[in-house]
């Protein structure tokens, strides 16, 4: 399972604080199932953050983050409002995104 | 002489390092959880379970929608903190995990056994359906009190049973729950251990579980607790919604009286 994602982002001071939470099995690939099977690598390679039209964050990710990853940042120069917007493409090509309005 | 006296020394300095990072350890663990704040992946499970109970499944392809989980057919909320109890139509009592099952198997035709061979999830595994059905079920009871009822002859027996059980010393390891769950501020390894005998740890732990467990990425059920307890014990496997089991939540659900739910929680 993967692709659901929940997000806040609420101001704390001058700096908008925004808090991620997503799902993904993060399989590094050297995993067994309970078979003895190697579980096949899958885990998020990129995550993009925008406020507006001007990304705000560009992750390169790897296998060594946890599973369903929970990420926290914070954006200068952001107000009320605003509309963030993060979003995730692991190796198998597959997508997800969420946006929120800062509160 | 002189060298004796350091050798105490450094004797007392390891007690008191062994005690500080039992300290530490819960202390880097809070911080960690307080990271989270209100959030928890098992939000992601518990909308899994929402979805498992609403769809229609199994063999006679119907939802779990007319399930009776004791506060009438298909109401899932405020459940929690009063399982186990006895029910009517099977004139027994029974767990929330043992009334899925039931549940599972009368209203939607699936086979007994089935459900209890993939019951918890294995090395590898990515969550199962009775993990889910129980974060949302336990997800609805968020904030109510703690209230296993002991009204009926049954369910003052499957108390007893439940202490009797608790204290009964068995395996080739001869230990009992009492022997690490009897006392309060104690530690196996560098986890705390609750003291399931008194209302404090009684309540922290009934109310905290199931819960996401960070280390293996799955919701854990109380039921798979107790199983995995038993198996630290030596014991025989504990069998999910098994007398056993119903008998010691009794027994420490009772002891949780007037806690307050607060799961799925979020563990190590």
């Amino acid at each position: 399972m993967a692709g659901r994602m929940r997000m806040r982002a609420r101001m704390s001071g001058d700096v908008a604080e925004v808090k991620v939470l997503m799902q993904h099995p993060m399989e590094t690939g050297q995993r067994k199932d309970s078979e003895g099977k190697p579980i096949p690598a899958h885990y998020i390679k990129e995550v993009m953050a925008t406020l507006g039209d001007r990304t705000v964050m560009a992750a390169q990710w790897g296998a060594a983050i946890s599973q369903n990853p929970y990420l926290s940042f914070r954006i200068k120069d952001a107000k009320k409002g605003d509309t963030v917007k993060v979003s995730w493409t692991d190796n198998k090509g597959e997508t997800a995104s969420t946006e929120a309005k800062i509160g | 002489m002189a060298m004796s006296g350091r050798m105490m020394g450094g004797l007392l300095g390891g007690a008191l390092l062994a005690v500080g990072l039992a300290q530490a350890q819960d202390d880097t663990f809070d911080e960690y959880r307080s990271m989270f704040g209100d959030d928890n992946p098992a939000i992601f499970i518990v909308d899994e379970g929402s979805e498992l109970w609403t769809q229609a499944r199994g063999p006679e392809n119907v939802s779990l929608e007319q399930c009776d989980l004791g506060q009438g057919p298909g109401v899932v909320e405020n459940v929690y903190g009063q399982l186990p109890r006895y029910f009517e139509d099977t004139d027994s009592v029974m767990d929330l995990e043992g009334r899925l099952i039931h549940c599972m198997v009368e209203l939607q035709g699936f086979k007994r056994e089935e459900i209890i061979e993939g019951i918890y999830s294995g090395a590898g595994d990515n969550g199962t359906e009775m993990e889910a059905l129980v974060a949302y079920v336990a997800d609805a009871s968020q904030g109510s009190k703690v209230a296993v009822p002991q009204s009926h002859p049954e369910e003052k027996a499957a108390y007893k049973a439940g202490e009797a059980l608790f204290y009964h010393r068995a395996g080739p390891y001869d230990f009992s729950c009492a022997t690490c769950h009897r006392q309060s501020d104690k530690r196996i390894r560098l986890q705390s251990l609750p003291n399931l005998t008194e209302a404090e740890g009684a309540r922290a732990t009934y109310t905290t579980w199931p819960a996401y467990r960070i280390s293996q990425g799955v919701v854990r059920t109380m039921g798979w607790r107790m199983r995995n307890c038993a198996r630290q014990q030596r014991l025989p496997e504990l069998q999910p919604g098994s007398e056993a089991v119903v008998d010691l939540l009794m027994y420490m659900g009772v002891n949780a009286e007037g806690g307050s739910m607060d799961a799925p929680g979020l563990k190590r």
